[in-house]
């Protein structure tokens, strides 16, 4: 257990298991302590109930770190747009995946580099727009009909090899990407390789749920790339939807 | 328009349903001039074939006029005359650029589903299934062809709809199970199975320099068919032992190669046969395949084993020790039609062959759910059914 406070650089906040904030982890230990006394001075009647939950409440302030709120996809220890806070370890949803396209290397760097493509192929999203050259503006489909956006920024890029992205603050969805390319075995075309992360609306919880309804973020992605596939080779995404049956 | 609609195991019926439209700008829109119903579609019929959804429309034998074309088509136009693939196929991924047009990448939307069961998918087809893209077949009055600047092929004036129809499979299927079988000139091709698939295996071996061709089956009229307009040597399976016969007519050393264009819903004579048959109807096994193990059991060491026939799942009691201890080699799989067709279209115009000959009934798409159930039957003669909308 650390005792000693870390220093209070938000850097370092960010990469740290904290989920906390200062005041919430002082009000904490305050409530903590007061309740594991006030358990420990009436054990006969119940009070051992109320010494544990005194327990568990010092031991979420000392630490500075929250299950529930791990689980719920709160973190109120760092600037809530920082995708290293928000996104680091088992924290958001990692998807990663890879597909082999029978086109030229530079020709899907390209292509993804022009990130207003996106939604022609990813289902969720429903615009990307470029503001700079780097900063684009996202617009998802969130839950429940509801529409989040965000602010992303390329901040890594190796031309004909890597294009990463993240969001930026105040978004909706703290997001970040990155996109790899490398020439596909026996140099037949071009594997492209996506990491997606993202803190889902809903927290972990949220995301268990969605995954009960067939909608996991692992599915979505594989069928995103298999629509990035058929449209860069094929032109178009196949489809029956609108033909006629009996 | 009418369409031939599946609406469970053993309820296919003719339908009004909407007109198809264009939905992908390589798309275009057939008017159906000629269908026909495959020995494949008998296995839908039968309910063997999984993600199948009620009102699904059948059919994937057909040819007919383009009567509209996708703005991104610029290969068709109206009024073109096409036989119309039943395989799928984008004509850019890297196994249609290798000529592997049944393993395209791109044409199944459904690939996940076969990806679960198979690794990985080929493509889509006509009125086969969800699995197998759920696209809307041709046993309609119009069709909906998606990447219609790869797959329909068109077809010279001089030639009939009978003669150019089957095109769209049976012929390149049979084709291109000979062909897998390597023949070298004299060679001698097993066929095991009559019906339209079986006889342009016997017709396409001929053409590919077999010495000598024996076609099996248990139909007396099939077998005929494969003597008469077949030229084959043939083996009455219910009155001959199979194996011995091959055996004593090759002089003791078996076909060189071995065809089963029979596939999942094999009806043997043999012990084995009433085993798989117990087991598929408790629904503990997918396949029937006592063709198969025949022909694998009957082929020469060192010899060649082609499969046609349409197996799906997990087959029960293959001789495998059999086919390793040979030696043989197994060839199977769809056919990449789009690779045959323009071979094959240029014999037929040549005179070489005349693919029409297997027609024994020709209909009325009205008539297509009593043809069905005379054809799974073999009633009244049936080899082929062909249906003019």
């Amino acid at each position: 257990m650390e005792l000693t406070w870390p220093d209070d650089a938000a850097d370092a906040r960010a990469r740290s298991n904290r989920n906390l904030s200062e005041l919430e982890r002082w009000a904490s230990i305050a409530a903590g302590a007061g309740l594991t006394v006030y358990g420990l001075t009436r054990l006969r009647n119940s009070g051992w109930a109320y010494a544990t939950l005194g327990g568990l409440l010092l031991r979420r302030g000392v630490t500075a770190h929250c299950d529930v709120y791990e689980a719920l996809g709160v973190n109120t220890a760092a600037d809530p747009g920082d995708t290293r806070a928000a996104l680091r370890g088992s924290r958001g949803v990692n998807v990663l995946d890879s597909v082999t396209i029978n086109r030229p290397l530079e020709e899907m760097y390209r292509f993804w580099r022009n990130l207003e493509n996106l939604p022609r192929f990813m289902r969720h999203l429903e615009s990307v727009e470029k503001v700079t050259d780097t900063i684009s503006h996202w617009r998802a489909k969130g839950p429940a009909g509801t529409v989040v956006e965000w602010d992303a920024e390329i901040h890594n890029e190796v031309p004909s090899q890597v294009i990463g992205w993240r969001s930026l603050e105040g978004a909706d969805v703290v997001s970040a990407g990155s996109v790899n390319f490398d020439s596909a075995v026996g140099g037949t075309g071009t594997r492209v390789t996506v990491h997606l992360q993202y803190s889902p609306p809903g927290g972990k919880v949220g995301a268990a749920v969605a995954k009960l309804f067939g909608r996991d973020a692992e599915t979505e992605i594989r069928e995103d790339l298999r629509r990035f596939k058929q449209l860069v080779e094929a032109g178009e995404v196949p489809t029956t939807a609108g033909q006629p049956r009996g | 328009m009418k369409a031939l609609c599946w609406y469970g195991t053993n309820d296919v019926r003719v339908a009004r349903v909407p007109d198809p439209r264009i939905l992908n700008p390589r798309d275009a829109i057939v008017k159906v001039t000629l269908t026909a119903i495959c020995g494949s579609d008998l296995h839908l019929l039968d309910g063997f074939i999984p993600t199948m959804k009620r009102g699904d429309i059948l059919g994937h034998e057909f040819m007919g006029e383009v009567v509209e074309v996708g703005s991104g088509n610029h290969k068709l136009k109206k009024g073109d005359r096409v036989v119309v693939p039943f395989t799928i196929a984008c004509g850019f991924c890297h196994f249609c650029e290798r000529g592997l047009w049944s393993a395209c990448d791109n044409s199944n939307p459904n690939a996940w589903m076969l990806e679960e069961a198979y690794g990985y998918s080929g493509s889509g087809l006509f009125g086969y299934s969800h699995m197998m893209g759920g696209y809307a077949g041709g046993q309609a009055e119009y069709v909906r062809v998606p990447f219609a600047d790869v797959g329909p092929y068109k077809v010279p004036d001089h030639l009939s709809d009978e003669q150019v129809l089957f095109l769209s499979d049976i012929f390149p299927t049979g084709y291109m199970a000979a062909e897998n079988c390597n023949i070298q000139t004299g060679d001698t091709v097993a066929v095991w199975g009559c019906g339209p698939v079986g006889q342009f295996c016997i017709a396409s071996a001929w053409l590919l320099g077999a010495g000598r061709v024996i076609a099996i089956d248990r139909e007396p009229e099939r077998l005929m068919m494969a003597a008469d307009k077949g030229k084959a040597e043939v083996i009455d399976l219910t009155r001959t032992h199979v194996f011995e016969a091959l055996r004593d007519m090759t002089g003791g050393r078996g076909p060189d190669a071995c065809i089963d264009a029979v596939g999942l819903e094999s009806h043997g004579a043999t012990f084995d046969d009433w085993y798989d048959k117990a087991k598929t109807s408790m629904m503990m096994a997918t396949d029937r395949l006592s063709a198969l193990r025949q022909a694998i059991h009957a082929c020469r060491k060192g010899g060649t084993v082609s499969i046609p026939g349409v197996y799906g799942g997990l087959l029960d009691k293959v001789p495998f020790g059999a086919a390793f201890g040979k030696g043989l080699t197994l060839k199977m799989g769809q056919t990449h039609v789009h690779r045959y067709l323009p071979v094959l279209m240029d014999r037929i115009e040549k005179g070489q062959i005349d693919p029409s000959y297997v027609i024994t009934h020709r209909l009325r798409l009205d008539d297509a759910p009593d043809a069905y159930t005379t054809f799974r039957a073999k009633e009244d003669g049936c080899i082929k059914v062909v249906m003019r909308p």
